[in-house]
């Protein structure tokens, strides 16, 4: 869901570079740098996952996956999927530069919004349930992306708005599709590494846990 | 194809051999960023055809004094999402104007066609001019040219973990996949598909971040204080100026040749 550069209003492209800066230094102020390692590797994860194509009917599509970006880095996904657009602008030519603060907020605000609102949730609840919540936030983001794509061209002329329905209601196999998957991706998160969907001092918490467990297991037979 | 991510070499197809940098590639990378740049903005706020197709000239004159591959680069430049070309074809019937030819009733405008038109060609002018000036650089070479040019530490430093473990989770990825594969794994259209993509996708996911506490360790271990040292051999030479200076002429022509076209007519 990249739009072109040159398709857009001057006025669209200024607003989505703002709404980008904005989001980027939020984002960036909740990063400290111990934490970057760990961000990257997820922004490499989900540059990763947008190379992995499922089936859908007789076409295929790319995974996205920026519920799950939201669920698991909450604001720091901001910069994580600003970094993996622009990547992916530079040395693929997928979308362009001057789109670049729409193409991210389109993408990275729905994460986020995601996230702060089904982290909360998510975290406390059993791995089943977590799984129907992250497989809403999934779809919920890949809509709102839509959403806001739809938007973006709207708001540069009213020729677009044919053309920007159209594209809100082509998405919808691809939000049913990323709702699924983002499912099943948090039942097995939840089920492997829960301490990945708390909110970050629980996290600490858990680690400690798992530091104290694994201390435990040293002791014992190993298990292979 | 995971060469393709590799951190240290462009991002581009490897040609294998022959590594003195093509023209483009000997000046300064921070002036080929901002001239990218500017090209970028100058292109699509260009009103005329004509003037767009200058603009795509240049670009097509900057990608010939590259060392890009030239059928890749062209690919690149034309694959657009999906949905950009339903849109740029249903926009000659959406606008209104005057009727050029009509299909199944629905009238196609003037106007409308010259739209679509002129929004392809600023894109494709601005993804190959992109492709031309910065795709040769490599990732980390990219990296530290952000870091010269003032951008937040924390996100050049974000961006160079992302670029080092793209490669790294794709192999991760091939083997998890070839693992799938070699249990009979075949997508399709059904539950089990995306139930086993999330599952890879999850797995990637946890494994990824172990990794990154294993790095945090090891950065740890080596003294990490929260600084990266940035080393580069970046200089900005006479040329660099020159070169500057001669593209932002040309830009600048264009713009302007274009505005005055625009309250002439």
């Amino acid at each position: 869901m990249h739009i072109v550069d040159g398709a857009l209003a001057p006025e669209v492209l200024i607003g989505g570079g703002v709404l980008a800066v904005a989001g980027l230094g939020l984002g960036l102020r909740k990063l400290p740098i111990d934490k970057i390692p760990a961000t990257g590797v997820l922004s490499a994860t989900f540059f990763v996952a947008s190379l992995i194509h499922v089936p859908v009917g007789p076409s295929s599509v790319h995974l996205i996956m920026s519920g799950l970006a939201g669920l698991v880095l909450g604001w720091t996904a901001f910069p994580a999927l600003f970094v993996g657009l622009l990547l992916q602008a530079i040395f693929f030519g997928f979308g362009g530069l001057t789109v670049l603060g729409v193409n991210t907020v389109n993408i990275a605000l729905p994460a986020v919004l995601a996230g702060l609102l089904f982290r909360g949730m998510v975290s406390r609840s059993s791995p089943v349930t977590a799984a129907v919540l992250g497989g809403v936030a999934g779809a919920f983001s890949i809509a709102l992306t839509t959403l806001f794509v739809a938007i973006s061209l709207a708001l540069s002329g009213d020729a677009f708005i044919p053309a920007a329905k159209l594209v809100f209601f082509a998405h919808i196999p691809i939000m049913v599709v990323e709702g699924l998957v983002s499912a099943a991706a948090v039942y097995l998160i939840a089920k492997v590494k829960p301490a990945l969907l708390q909110p970050a001092d629980a996290a600490a918490d858990f680690q400690l846990q798992a530091a104290v467990l694994r201390a435990k297991q040293a002791g014992e037979a190993p298990n292979g | 194809m995971s060469h393709l991510f590799g951190h240290d070499q462009p991002l581009k197809v490897q040609t294998g051999g022959g590594d003195a940098p093509s023209l483009v590639g000997t000046f300064d990378p921070r002036v080929r960023v901002i001239a990218a740049c500017v090209f970028a903005i100058v292109v699509v706020v260009l009103q005329q055809i004509e003037f767009a197709l200058g603009a795509v000239a240049l670009a097509a004159v900057t990608m010939s004094l590259t060392d890009l591959p030239l059928r890749v680069t062209l690919k690149r430049m034309a694959a657009m999402d999906g949905f950009i070309i339903v849109m740029l074809v249903m926009l000659p019937f959406t606008t209104p104007g005057t009727t050029m030819f009509s299909v199944l009733g629905a009238e196609a405008s003037k106007e409308g066609l010259m739209h679509a038109v002129l929004i392809g060609i600023r894109a494709n002018a601005v993804v190959l001019m992109m492709l031309s000036l910065l795709s040769g650089m490599t990732p980390v070479a990219l990296g530290h040219t952000l870091y010269r040019l003032k951008c937040p530490p924390a996100l050049v430093h974000l961006m160079m973990f992302t670029v080092r473990y793209i490669s790294v989770l794709h192999d991760e990825y091939h083997r998890l996949r070839m693992a799938m594969k070699l249990r009979g794994f075949k997508a399709r259209n059904n539950a089990h598909t995306y139930r086993s993509g999330g599952d890879l996708f999850g797995m990637l996911v946890v494994r990824s971040l172990e990794r990154a506490e294993r790095v945090l360790d090891a950065m740890k271990c080596r003294g990490f204080s929260g600084h990266f040292p940035m080393i580069d051999d970046m200089a900005f030479r006479r040329r660099d100026g020159v070169f500057a200076v001669f593209f932002l002429a040309l830009i600048a022509a264009l713009v302007v040749l274009d505005r005055i076209y625009v309250f002439a007519y």
